[in-house]
């Protein structure tokens, strides 16, 4: 798959195994995501770049069910989404969900990362975003 | 020397379309100065609050050109919060005597839409749909119920009881008591939270004028006490509105460190409270901030507001007037609304809903991004 991520720096793109980027705190091994130059938590600057796990857990989770206001680039036509945290282990990420069904989300339920188009009513965009989605989603049962 | 609460002013709450947010503030501002008994020249110093209303300090040129100090705060939903703090500090410092503090605000219909780049997070996360408080309310809550076993049932009961209090609030925003079903029935805006679950944003105005405790009473027959305000921003392993990422360190809320700051300062324990206005921007956040304050242990809601207790006639009233889900929520106004209705209830002045027992002590509790609270206690 092709596309253009929909920021520099989030993932690890093009990749047959994409990875998000965080930062962690070599100091006090504290993991941000995004990466940040500062550690929130020692406040020490003293950060590197880390690739994270592809596999978590669903920590929390919603559906969102109204079209965002601007700067949000999905359709005019909406179609709900899932929007979760999930455990990384070192780091628990916000995330888009591939499912929007409730009846398929549930918390500590085993998700992985993969990178999908991101569609705009802009037939010239190509981007690319980051979402998890329940691991063998073909046949999920929560 | 503590600072004591004089006047006050309000201007419903609501949609007025023919009304601008400076008119209903500089209205607001009238009204607690006629209720202290002193003029706008009478006062040394002000703080105002508002978001989308328009500048405070410029309400001068309608309130009068006198020279006084006034300073602008903003602080997300905590303004009204934090102007009263800093008051409050200006009134401490022994550098002011009297002052006003306002709050006030006009906000488009629908949803808040804050600017990712001004929270310092990527444009990304607004533009493919991640910037949404109401997405963070209803994961926190979501995440909340699973750890604690609470009902998900309480989210219904928790509205129905802002809108029978807000029934009975002439400057409430939605005055009709809607059912148990009707919230639960009304569309689903983000699991679990459904839209008469969440506040609106809204307009209206708040006024206050405050003075040094030992002069109160020559202001005001039943002046009320500010024994403690507090507000922090948040600490590490915290769960905040527009986090792109959590610690798996888990820490406090900046609502549990404002409210024991404030019942610190003020020498009570949260038991000791009559009264608490707590944040309620949707009914989950109503749940998890009883027990964020410490009114009372995390996962004894259920049973607490199935017995009745949080309300009017209750053991601990909470959120008298309806709260943000009746009121709306004017960002700069609405922690002064709940500064407001405890006035009004410790002097006795609450009409159909007051508070029976003679309330000695209010609580009130504001909640805002990126992670702030504020918290005042109050006494007659």
């Amino acid at each position: 798959m092709q596309g253009t991520p929909i920021a520099e720096g989030l993932f690890t793109w093009p990749s047959e195994e994409p990875q998000l980027l965080g930062a962690r705190c070599r100091d006090c091994s504290t993991t941000t995501f995004p990466s940040q130059s500062g550690c929130p938590r020692c406040t020490a600057r003293n950060m590197e770049v880390v690739a994270l796990p592809r596999h978590g857990v669903l920590w929390s989770w919603t559906i969102q069910g109204f079209r965002p206001k601007d700067p949000y680039l999905g359709p005019a036509a909406f179609t709900p989404y899932g929007v979760g945290y999930v455990d990384l282990g070192d780091v628990i990420v916000e995330s888009r969900l591939s499912e929007h069904e409730p009846e398929r989300l549930a918390i500590g339920q085993r998700v992985e990362l993969a990178i999908v188009p991101f569609v705009t009513d802009n037939p010239d965009d190509d981007w690319v975003t980051f979402e998890f989605r329940p691991v063998d989603s073909s046949n999920q049962e929560v | 020397m503590e600072a004591a609460i004089v006047g006050i002013g309000i201007h419903p709450f609501g949609r007025h379309p023919t009304m601008s947010a400076r008119d209903m503030a500089t209205a607001a501002v009238h009204q607690a100065l006629a209720d202290a008994g002193i003029a706008w020249r009478d006062a040394q110093f002000a703080f105002g609050a508002s978001m989308d209303g328009g500048q405070p300090d410029t309400l001068v040129s309608e309130l009068g050109l006198t020279g006084l100090q006034f300073v602008n705060v903003s602080n997300g939903c905590a303004s009204g919060g934090s102007a009263l703090a800093m008051a409050e500090v200006a009134i401490k410092s022994g550098t002011y005597d009297l002052g006003v503090v306002v709050g006030f605000d006009k906000h488009p219909p629908g949803a808040f839409n804050a600017d990712p780049e001004e929270h310092g997070i990527g444009r990304w996360y607004g533009e493919t749909g991640l910037m949404m408080t109401t997405q963070f309310f209803a994961m926190k809550i979501q995440r909340y119920l699973d750890d604690y076993d609470v009902d998900r049932a309480l989210l219904a009961q928790v509205a129905a009881k802002a809108f029978r209090n807000g029934e009975m609030n002439p400057n409430a925003w939605r005055r009709r008591a809607l059912s148990v079903d009707e919230i639960e029935g009304s569309t689903m805006i983000s699991d679990p939270l459904t839209q008469y679950m969440f506040c609106s944003p809204g307009e209206g105005a708040v006024a206050f004028v405050v003075c040094r405790a030992d002069k109160a009473r020559s202001y005001h027959e039943r002046p009320t006490f500010l024994r403690a305000v507090s507000h922090v921003t948040r600490k590490f392993g915290s769960f905040e509105v527009f986090s792109p990422w959590l610690s798996p360190e888990r820490g406090t809320s900046p609502t549990t460190d404002a409210a024991r700051r404030a019942f610190e300062l003020a020498g009570i324990e949260p038991t000791d409270v009559d009264i608490a206005q707590i944040q309620d921007t949707e009914s989950g956040a109503e749940i998890m901030h009883m027990a964020e304050t410490g009114l009372c242990e995390h996962g004894a809601q259920g049973a607490l507001i199935e017995s009745g207790a949080t309300e009017i006639g209750g053991s601990m009233p909470i959120n008298t007037d309806g709260g943000c889900l009746a009121n709306g929520e004017p960002i700069g106004a609405s922690g002064l609304r709940q500064v407001y209705e405890n006035v009004l209830q410790l002097r006795g002045d609450a009409g159909a809903r007051q508070v029976p027992g003679d309330p000695q002590t209010g609580f009130t509790h504001v909640y805002g991004a990126p992670g702030i609270s504020a918290c005042t206690v109050l006494t007659r």
